[in-house]
């Protein structure tokens, strides 16, 4: 064993990483994606603005008027939203990949009770029904994947998965159903509408901002302060050690999920009841997948997923003037810069959580007394330490 | 019954290389929920390979506009693929969020590329001339040897390959030594690399060629379900359609051949709205039945659950030599 080759890159577990510096790591990440997307997008337009002009339109799209401002705050909650529906359910590593679907049975359930109650009732009482109606619906949708989870272990990222295509089917029927046109599209419901506090786009978007805000501060609290927040938890760390400790853990389960079931159908609610006043087989607008990005790369605290939210809205809606200022027919192009900001954040988290160094370099990160004492000491014997690797 | 069946085996290739192509990287202990967007990739890239044939020559060769568009659906599926083995199996990231990090990118630019890259310059006409003439070219004669003939030999160039490849895909998991070694990496990668087994390299190799196989799947689905009638919106279909085949992958209990099987009942139960004469309205519920049935399968084989229909143990887990 004497021809011992040496790895060129030599990859070691990091124990502690100070907050700050693992948040510079994450936002140089974000930028360069930006950037990068920036060069590509000003290369490759068919009427380049140029790179600058790239965030001069993105940023006149995102707050160019006082409406986009409301719609983009409007849109920056309904996504927090969502995403602290479903970290009720990640907590417990239980993977809520349903949010498309439970958004969508929310917004049917109450474009049903606007169509068919709506005028006929008084409109709190519609009100009400819409808002029961859309979080049993959710919650439905979320409690029947839990309810086999709990008690025959059945794979929850799928079965919640389906149960999206299913919601899908179902709001199409609906629509097919109930118009005479056979469009597939419905038109505005008139009665049943919830109120808006004050005029235009504002009053609409008060109403949503203000719902949300007050569920991610109660969901904060929840998982921070109360027993059921810390059943999760512990469930999420380890079942087993869970069960020791006399919880139900199939109770917590179901009681979780229908929870964050019940939420995302308080998303649909407020999309059909408030701000669309109708329903279409993708109004979800894909955020039940957004939204699980957003849970992960917000850490799972509802705090910062208000950030990541409002930045992913942030290049949603500039994306879209980004593409009719540089001339692009398809508005798909939103999804490739996020989705390229997504890879590059999920590939930070490697240099936060491991230390690269480069065989025969000196170390790629320059080492801090406290924090990097175990490197240092590790440093004069590293050929042996590499050799101690090949000969296992 | 015999357009069912033509068709149902038709539609199954579609799910059949999805399918074959997931459970490749899962074998090597990858759960990757990226698999409908590198389907919708590997359509763009076949589309692609297409329109290039056609740039080239207003006439080309019919085999050679096959052979690009297998080719290019292979090498834009493998390339994102590859982002997500790099992110998974080097970087060590979540692999559930990296998956869906895949679908969301692999759809948005699915459509991105397809309206502004593929469809342009008139080449809907072609692409469609394409997938009518040259991918649903069938051996001539075929219409005399009666229902056998239609439903077994007048298939797509493409359905063969997806068999092929189920097979190729069995045997090489069951009797080859490449094979152990995978399933060895995909069960207990430490114990793999113990006896010497280079646990990256195959999981690479096993993500990557499971993303080519998969993205065939997407330009299948493009060329012999649509005939080449391709829209920038065919992504979110497809994306329904990678779902299904990961479902069919739990359903089949991670074995190839079984996945033709698999695959062509799904195939027929996603086509039953075409064959049962109901009202229009009620076509949307009748789309219901193959989720439907696929969350039975779920249950089922949960509540049945021995041995035989386990994932690999470590599916889902990173690998880092030095966490012993």
């Amino acid at each position: 064993m004497k021809n011992i080759k040496e790895p060129f890159i030599h990859i070691s577990r990091r124990e502690h990483m100070p907050l700050w510096k693992s948040m510079l790591i994450r936002v140089g990440a974000v930028l360069v994606a930006l950037i990068l997307s920036a060069i590509l997008i000003s290369a490759a337009a068919p009427d380049s603005q140029g790179f600058f002009g790239f965030f001069g339109s993105l940023f006149k799209g995102a707050f160019g008027t006082e409406r986009r401002i409301w719609q983009l705050l409007q849109n920056t909650f309904l996504l927090l939203g969502v995403a602290v529906a479903l970290v009720v359910a990640f907590k417990m590593k239980f993977w809520n990949l349903g949010g498309n679907g439970q958004i969508l049975m929310g917004c049917l359930m109450t474009a049903i009770c606007m169509k068919y109650l709506g005028g006929k009732l008084p409109d709190p009482v519609v009100w009400l029904l819409m808002l029961v109606s859309s979080l049993l619906a959710g919650a439905l949708w979320a409690g029947i994947p839990a309810i086999f989870k709990a008690f025959f272990n059945t794979n929850e990222s799928l079965f919640t998965l389906m149960m999206n295509y299913i919601a899908v089917c179902l709001v199409k029927f609906f629509i097919s159903a109930s118009t005479e046109t056979q469009t597939g599209t419905m038109p505005p419901l008139s009665d049943g509408a919830l109120p808006t506090l004050g005029e235009g786009q504002m009053g609409t978007s008060l109403l949503t901002i203000l719902i949300f805000a007050i569920v991610t501060l109660v969901i904060y609290a929840y998982l921070r302060f109360s027993k059921h927040g810390y059943e999760i938890a512990l469930i999420g760390d380890s079942k087993n050690t869970a069960r020791y400790a006399g919880i139900n853990v199939k109770k917590v389960i179901i009681r979780t999920l229908i929870l964050s079931g019940a939420l995302c159908g308080l998303v649909g609610f407020v999309l059909t009841g408030a701000i669309n006043h109708n329903v279409t087989s993708t109004m979800d607008g894909n955020m039940g997948f957004t939204g699980i990005m957003v849970a992960w790369m917000g850490k799972f605290d509802p705090l910062i997923m208000a950030g990541v939210s409002f930045f992913i809205i942030f290049l949603d809606r500039g994306m879209s003037t980004v593409c009719s200022d540089f001339r692009f027919t398809s508005e798909a192009l939103s999804d490739i810069v996020v989705g390229l900001i997504y890879f590059f954040f999920i590939g930070c988290e490697f240099f936060i959580r491991y230390r690269v160094r480069f065989a025969g370099g000196k170390t790629k990160h320059t080492p801090s007394p406290e924090q990097d004492r175990e490197a240092t000491s590790k440093e004069p014997p590293l050929p042996e330490e590499g050799g101690e690797k090949e000969g296992n | 019954m015999i357009p069912l069946f033509t068709s149902a085996i038709e539609f199954g290739a579609v799910f059949l290389l999805g399918c074959v192509g997931e459970i490749l990287t899962e074998k090597s202990g990858h759960l990757n929920l990226g698999i409908p967007g590198i389907m919708c990739v590997g359509a763009a890239g076949g589309c692609f390979g297409v329109k290039l044939c056609y740039l080239a020559s207003p006439t080309p060769n019919a085999f050679l506009v096959v052979l690009m568009g297998i080719l290019f659906a292979m090498l834009f599926a493998g390339a994102l693929g590859g982002i997500y083995g790099v992110l998974t199996v080097s970087m060590r990231s979540n692999q559930n969020v990296t998956g869906l990090a895949c679908t969301i990118f692999g759809s948005g630019f699915t459509a991105f590329f397809l309206d502004e890259a593929v469809l342009t310059e008139g080449m809907d006409t072609n692409l469609s001339q394409a997938g009518l003439n040259f991918f649903n070219a069938t051996i001539p004669g075929i219409d005399s040897l009666g229902w056998f003939g239609e439903i077994f030999l007048g298939q797509s160039a493409l359905v063969y390959l997806a068999i092929v490849i189920a097979v190729a895909a069995a045997v090489v998991l069951r009797h080859t030594k490449a094979g152990l070694s995978l399933r060895a990496v995909g069960e207990n990668p430490a114990t793999a690399d113990a006896v010497g087994i280079n646990v990256t390299r195959y999981k690479y190799t096993a993500i990557i060629a499971g993303a080519a196989i998969a993205g065939l799947g997407g330009i299948t689905y493009i060329m012999c379900r649509l005939n080449g009638l391709v829209s920038s919106n065919d992504g979110t279909v497809i994306q329904g359609i990678g779902w299904l085949c990961i479902a069919l992958v739990i359903f089949t209990m991670w074995r190839p051949a079984l996945a033709i099987l698999g695959s062509i009942l799904f195939g027929a139960l996603y086509n039953l709205r075409d064959f049962i004469n109901v009202l229009p309205e009620m076509r949307d519920l009748i789309d219901i039945i193959p989720y439907a049935v696929a969350i039975l399968v779920l249950i089922v084989t949960s509540i049945v659950g021995n041995r035989e229909t386990q994932p690999p143990a470590s599916l889902g887990l990173s690998y880092f030599r030095e966490d012993r």
